[in-house]
């Protein structure tokens, strides 16, 4: 029978979708609980290393590291972190809208801001916008990136500071709430912003440094601003997998729906077809 | 009773270490140490090599890192391992690769970002179609 060809074909391509889309749900779930363990086994030393920088701003070093030093801002940098590929619902667009609302107010205020991205997803769409100047970028670091791997990107921004190019750096990136939340947040790293003072270490006193408080300080700094970037990468990994996960599962339902619909649209045709046969042939009966 | 202090070793990627220990020696840059407990503070790089945590008397444990960042306080030693052998000049090479990336891909702006628009209104285009085709189906 000829009837709802068409209907029929759609309602196999959709199928297909469907097994496609629901594939992907259930590869992004198992990567999302990978994602999330390598998240949390990244936590211990970015709590350590921020112990150690609170302990030092209760130190009284003799020097005084440009890092720690507040100057007036006329230019910001930023490392944006995204995902590499799409399908992960609105992930990245809510972060580069939270990004822009962001970059509109600095604007406002007169600031000019570069950026550095990490993942496709940023660099094509930074590299589009005008108002700001993209200097570096690295992309497609896979689901186990490395902290080495993004220690490029960070000295380029570090110099930058160091040369008096920027005057603050922000990271931006999705913080994982739970598997149904993400939120993106924008956060201050230089200059570095020592919060409440938790322990007491009264007295004062200093560290001993070898081989001295420059290159130590330097160095340690150096590996705080990187371990908060990296934080920031694997947890956005984390995000993009639970993001596409979702996304796939509401895929795979809409899908289901459309084929209810279609089939629905299908038999009914269907039927009408059949009456309609039927009384034609009744009628040419009665005819007769 | 033995005095002992807390250590934590911690890698950017994992946790290796943490518990007490009645010393601990390190590979600073300036030389091997052994900080007991009650140490003064102290901040030193590590060279590559191999930190060993005396756990007890007879028992101590060895663990290889790839440089990094010791501190001590006098009841706390923390050990912040790199997971990899790094050199500033290295990484100024990678800042140097990650530049010319961001300048491809200015360069490359009209073939990527039509691209990217290119897909954009294809998805919207499909979009609308199927809407159009529920409606002509639901209505014929």
């Amino acid at each position: 029978m000829a009837v709802g060809k068409e209907i029929r074909t759609k309602i196999a391509s959709i199928k297909n979708t469907q097994k496609i889309t629901r594939a992907m749900e259930m590869v992004a779930a198992s990567k999302m609980r990978k994602t999330k363990d390598r998240m949390q086994a990244t936590r211990p030393y970015s709590k350590q290393i921020g112990r150690i920088i609170k302990h030092l701003a209760h130190a009284n070093p003799e020097y005084k590291h440009s890092y720690l030093i507040k100057r007036d801002v006329k230019r910001i940098g930023m490392i944006i972190i995204s995902s590499d590929r799409g399908l992960c619902g609105g992930l990245n667009s809510n972060l580069f809208r939270r990004t822009l609302s962001q970059l509109a107010e600095w604007d406002k205020a007169g600031i000019e801001v570069e950026v550095s991205t990490i993942g496709t997803k940023a660099t094509v769409f930074f590299s589009t916008l005008k108002k700001v100047q993209l200097v570096g970028q690295i992309s497609k670091l896979g689901d186990t990136p490395h902290l080495h791997d993004i220690a490029g990107i960070i000295r380029l921004m570090l110099d930058e500071y160091e040369q008096g190019k920027i005057d603050e750096l922000h990271v931006v990136s999705n913080e994982f709430v739970n598997t149904m939340t993400q939120r993106p947040t924008i956060e201050k790293l230089l200059p570095v912003v020592t919060e409440e003072i938790e322990e007491k270490l009264g007295g004062h006193w200093d560290y001993i440094y070898e081989p001295d408080a420059k290159e130590v300080l330097d160095h340690l700094l150096t590996r705080y601003i990187e371990s908060k970037v990296y934080q920031g990468l694997v947890e956005n990994n984390a995000c993009e997998q639970a993001a596409r996960m979702i996304a796939m599962k509401s895929a795979s339902d809409n899908a289901g729906n459309l084929i209810g619909e279609l089939q629905l649209i299908y038999n009914k045709a269907r039927q009408a077809a059949i009456t309609q046969e039927i009384s034609e042939i009744v009628g040419g009966a009665a005819a007769v | 009773m033995v005095m002992t202090v807390h250590v934590d070793i911690v890698s950017a990627e994992k946790e290796i270490f943490s518990g007490a220990a009645e010393m601990v020696f390190a590979p600073a840059e300036m030389g091997e140490v052994g900080i007991a407990p009650r140490h003064a503070p102290m901040i030193t790089r590590l060279n590559p090599g191999e930190v060993r945590v005396k756990v007890s008397a007879t028992e101590s444990q060895p663990y290889f890192i790839s440089g990094g960042i010791l501190e001590v306080q006098p009841h706390l030693v923390t050990i912040l391992a790199d997971t990899a052998i790094r050199a500033r000049d290295i990484d100024e090479a990678a800042a140097l690769q990650a530049k010319a990336r961001a300048e491809e891909a200015l360069a490359d702006k009209s073939g990527k970002v039509d691209y990217a628009t290119a897909q954009a209104q294809l998805a919207q285009a499909i979009m609308q179609l199927r809407t159009l085709d529920r409606l002509r189906k639901r209505g014929g």
